[in-house]
């Protein structure tokens, strides 16, 4: 069978050691990095995200291929450093001040770092200054805001208002998510987007970076 | 493991109830329209009234006759693979049975049936996997009466390959309906030793047999063919008034047809069943959601099992003439109490409006509901939770259990995943998946049904000798052809 479609199945079967053992032979093979990002690793986990969404795999099926994909990339990750070739994204999250609930946005990150975005995970109770300082050090393309109580929802609109304030809504788009948040709160505080779950959050991060 | 179980009566209140019934049958007695059966018990000591059909029986009698009934059988599909085990308690659903009506998703409209809606109903319910059996669960209105008995069950079984449970409508049908039974099952000798259907007889209350339902009876337990009494005192109206007093006149009633069954052959398998209902006095119906005909019917289940005979009842059903909220509530809260007391036929899927209207939509509904009791009564059971320990400190470790090897080895054994016709998204992703009402997403779910069936794999010979048997059926009663095909 193709190297890459090999990659693609044993990432969708959640085998991360297969996963890991062709990605290795198909850097070896000398297949472009580029190639096996997209073909293999991608690839798998967009079959991977659209069964869940079709409700024909659970979310464990889904966090299996997420650990193959990890173990896929930190193959792939020297490689694209060297060769230069850009992340599919980087994306700042973490629980707002004042909230330490965590479990949403654990698993919106382990979801996007299975889909190929880099990830820096902030913790929780997390002030607006860290969201902003620290996407600007990293130079991210998102934050990712979560909130669970009504209460800490206001500090969203706080980000938000801070990424504007300095100047940095072309660059840095602000996606929010949580039990209390919609899609209308994320319209009246200015916030870019709205992702209603992990699956969700993919396509959401993966528009505001591509503009699609 | 405890199986989580209701019970409503008191091992005594059962001996009081059965007391008292036996002292009606050997007081009262029952009327039977059916000179042959008359004089079979009169051979065997009951005592016939001077109206040569009001018979009474012995003590004896009952007691030789309950001897002889079996404690459990089992039915096969046409493929001859066991399907149903009616034992202990087991809990096994099947449609609900001999709607007039069939329901339309897209004008809310009620209409009757034709053959083609049943065949769908047949194609759905194999597609079913928590319903362990077909039902003649309507009466096609495109062919003339006197053959729609037989005309339902060759569809069943030509189109399905689950057991059916099903009944005649005369005496003579018995003759086709059991000739159908033999093309797939080959011989006698192996239709008895591998049941196919249950038939379901019907005395009259209050303390009557028609001649049909008594004739089925005796025909069916000479065959080994399994048969359901469905005794349907009224509380109030054809019996009395309380619960324990309709009690005691469904259980005079299902002993007299053992009695009947018993006699005519020793050790005939058969369900202690029924249909009993409260009967609602402001608008003069049966209501089948009613509370008080749930309990009537897990209370003589109880009887049944104290007996040590296998069960049904007409439960999980709903009085509700669209598939509404009331058609969910009612029948969850049969099912359930069904379930939990180890009815081990349940008759209830599909139907609404006093069991007269059948619904595909409400089938596939129902199924879920199925699905959802049938996990109940699996109850709780510790799966390599001792120690916990270890579990806890990989999810303090990991900050999660979502692919920790216990989640992924009992994930699907623990929880009941339903369908896409129940809805569990949050709200976003209901609204991104067309924010679906439940019938909006039943209905969807019968379309895919109806595309995915398959036809079935009862073997090519049998289903020719179905055909050329309803056909031969037909033509005795004079017609000229069968929907979709002339004779």
């Amino acid at each position: 069978m193709d190297l890459l479609k090999q990659i693609s199945e044993s990432l969708q079967q959640g085998d991360d050691e297969k996963t890991a053992k062709f990605t290795g032979r198909a850097i070896d093979e000398k297949i472009p990095t580029q190639q096996i990002l997209d073909d293999g690793l991608i690839a798998g986990m967009t079959v991977v995200g659209n069964k869940f969404k079709a409700h024909d795999i659970f979310l464990p099926d889904v966090l299996m291929a997420a650990r193959a994909m990890y173990a896929g990339m930190d193959l792939l990750k020297p490689l694209m450093i060297k060769e230069n070739i850009p992340i599919r994204g980087k994306v700042v999250i973490g629980t707002v001040q004042g909230d330490l609930h965590d479990i949403g946005k654990n698993l919106v990150g382990i979801m996007l770092k299975g889909a190929g975005f880099e990830v820096i995970d902030l913790g929780n109770d997390v002030s607006p200054a860290k969201f902003v300082d620290t996407a600007v050090a990293e130079n991210a393309n998102v934050i990712g805001l979560s909130a669970l109580l009504t209460t800490t929802m206001p500090i969203m609109q706080q980000v938000v208002d801070l990424v504007k304030q300095r100047g940095l809504a072309d660059n840095i788009s602000v996606v929010i998510g949580g039990a209390p948040v919609t899609e209308q709160y994320a319209r009246d505080i200015g916030a870019s987007a709205y992702s209603f779950d992990g699956i969700n959050a993919i396509d959401c991060v993966d528009k505001l970076i591509t503009g699609a | 493991m405890m199986r989580p179980q209701v019970r409503f009566l008191e091992n005594d209140l059962i001996e009081q109830i059965l007391g008292e019934a036996r002292d009606i049958l050997q007081k009262l007695g029952v009327t039977i329209h059916n000179p042959g059966i008359v004089s079979m018990l009169s051979d065997n000591g009951a005592i016939v009234g001077d109206d040569g059909e009001t018979i009474r029986f012995t003590s004896d009698l009952i007691d030789k006759a309950l001897k002889s009934v079996p404690a459990s059988f089992k039915l096969y599909d046409t493929l001859g693979k066991e399907a149903v085990d009616m034992a202990g308690y087991n809990v096994n659903f099947t449609p609900g049975s001999t709607a007039l009506n069939i329901l339309d998703h897209a004008t809310g409209e009620m209409s009757r049936p034709t053959t083609a809606d049943y065949i769908k109903h047949v194609r759905i319910v194999e597609q079913m996997p928590h319903i362990a059996s077909q039902s003649t669960a309507m009466i096609p209105s495109d062919v003339p009466e006197m053959i729609s008995d037989s005309y339902r069950l060759y569809l069943s079984l030509l189109h399905g390959t689950k057991p059916v449970v099903t009944g005649a409508f005369t005496i003579e049908a018995f003759g086709i309906m059991k000739d159908l039974q033999l093309a797939v099952r080959g011989s006698e000798k192996e239709l008895a030793a591998k049941p196919l259907t249950v038939f379901s007889c019907c005395p009259t209350s209050p303390l009557k047999w028609s001649s049909v339902t008594s004739q089925n009876v005796i025909d069916c337990a000479q065959h080994m063919i399994p048969v359901e009494f469905v005794a349907m005192p009224l509380s109030g109206f054809m019996a009395p008034i309380t619960l324990t007093g309709t009690l005691v006149q469904h259980t005079a009633e299902t002993l007299s047809g053992i009695v009947i069954s018993q006699f005519a052959k020793p050790g005939a398998p058969i369900l202690y069943g029924g249909s009993p209902a409260a009967f609602d006095i402001r608008y003069e119906t049966t209501p089948m959601g009613a509370v008080e005909t749930e309990m009537i019917d897990c209370a003589y289940n109880e009887i049944g099992k104290y007996l040590n005979i296998p069960t049904q009842a007409y439960i999980g059903l709903s009085d509700a003439k669209l598939l509404d909220a009331q058609a969910g509530f009612e029948t969850a809260m049969g099912a359930t109490l069904a379930a939990l007391s180890g009815i081990n036929n349940i008759s209830g899927p599909g139907m609404l409006d006093f069991e007269s209207c059948f619904s595909l939509e409400k089938l596939v509904l129902d199924n879920e509901i199925c699905g959802m009791t049938k996990r109940m009564i699996k109850g709780i059971e510790p799966k390599e939770d001792f120690p916990s320990l270890p579990h806890f400190e990989e999810l303090l470790r990991d900050k999660h259990l979502l692919i920790s090897k216990h989640t992924r080895k009992y994930l699907k054994e623990e929880h009941y995943f339903p369908s896409q016709v129940i809805d569990r998204a949050n709200r976003s992703r209901w609204q991104e998946e067309g924010a679906l009402t439940l019938g909006e997403r039943a209905h969807k779910e019968v379309r895919r049904l109806l595309e995915a069936y398959r036809p079935s794999e009862t073997d090519d010979n049998a289903k020719q000798t179905l055909t050329r048997l309803m056909r031969g059926e037909a033509r005795r009663h004079k017609m000229r052809e069968l929907p979709g095909q002339k004779l």
